[in-house]
């Protein structure tokens, strides 16, 4: 019954909407800390930025030319005050930098994660790769996405964000995404999940992905790499463990 | 039900772990310092000697299969930029 309503229902925002401020809902823990890092600083900056404007216009307004014609002695040179308001911005800035490293360590950090997926861009799509279940004869499982053109379109897809394959993923799994480029630099990226990293040429890149609910999560790339730099998304699927399985099966 | 069960059994959901040589983003001298020893190793100790399949499976899960082909190529070649001497 409450489903019926709708009262209820969470409806997750994974892909970028029309004319949106902020950030599309998390999926990851990584992506959560990076929110709670922005908004927690953003709080101090609107306090200092309303002190500092708030002092501002004061001095304009009350020690003005015309309300103020002799200037105050005190107010050319003062060497305590020049030491708090140097002083007090570095505490401030250091207080910013501790918790916005810890983050930044926690994120690189990739924790024994039990699949490893092969990211590969290419002029203009991605490739996907996976190879933990391959002996040596064994083919690997290996797939292009590329976007489904607007003409393909079909109802309730997204323009320029739907792809024909997407990479399916079990959820609440330790992955380790290793990334790399074919031809230019190209750039991994997944809002929803926290993930941005390059894709160079010639090197291998690693970056840990964690999915805390399942779900279909959009992402572009993030390196202008050519002409239709803007027309290779990737879809991430989240899925249960068994469904990821039967995935794998039917490849 | 059958089907998950069945295909539980074909997948090990498992990858390489953590290297405390190689902490850093940076992956790329780890697959190939991985495709080198399995080589080493199977030179000492033959394709049959289990423990090399380690190697197998680390540089399978973390270079390309592009990277890999290339690699074989080179190694056919003897152009590979490092030695399998044991």
């Amino acid at each position: 019954m409450l489903q019926q309503i709708s009262l209820f229902k969470t409806v997750y925002c994974d892909a970028p909407q029309p004319w949106q401020l902020g950030f599309q809902d998390s999926g990851a823990p990584g992506f959560t800390g990076i929110v709670e890092l922005h908004n927690t600083i953003f709080f101090y900056l609107v306090v200092i930025c309303v002190s500092v404007f708030w002092l501002l216009g004061s001095i304009i307004y009350y020690y003005n030319n015309t309300k103020n014609p002799i200037i105050h002695k005190y107010l050319n040179h003062g060497t305590l005050i020049e030491l708090i308001w140097t002083i007090t911005p570095a505490l401030i800035l250091i207080a910013i930098a501790f918790p916005s490293f810890r983050l930044l360590y926690l994120l690189d950090e990739v924790i024994s994660p039990t699949i490893t997926i092969k990211v590969t861009g290419h002029q203009w799509y991605w490739s996907f790769e996976y190879s933990d279940y391959v002996s040596e004869s064994g083919d690997p499982i290996e797939f292009d996405s590329y976007m489904i053109p607007e003409s393909d379109l079909e109802l309730g897809q997204f323009r320029l964000l739907d792809v024909d394959n997407r990479v399916v993923i079990p959820v609440d799994t330790h992955i380790r995404l290793i990334v790399t480029g074919a031809d230019v630099i190209h750039d991994y990226a997944v809002p929803s999940l926290g993930i941005k990293i390059d894709a160079c040429p010639g090197r291998l890149n690693q970056a840990s992905l964690l999915t805390e609910r399942t779900g279909v999560f959009y992402g572009q790339c993030s390196e202008i790499c050519g002409v239709y730099h803007g027309f290779m998304p990737t879809a991430i699927e989240a899925v249960s463990v068994q469904d990821y399985l039967t995935f794998l099966d039917s490849l | 039900m059958s089907d998950t069960a069945e295909a539980q059994s074909n997948y090990l959901l498992q990858t390489a772990g953590f290297d405390a040589r190689f902490p850093n983003t940076n992956q790329t001298k780890r697959c190939f310092q991985n495709y080198v020893d399995y080589n080493r190793c199977i030179n000492a100790k033959g394709e049959d000697f289990a423990p090399c399949k380690q190697f197998l499976k680390a540089y399978h899960s973390l270079c390309p299969n592009a990277w890999i082909e290339k690699f074989d190529e080179q190694k056919e070649n003897g152009t590979f930029p490092a030695s399998f001497e044991p």
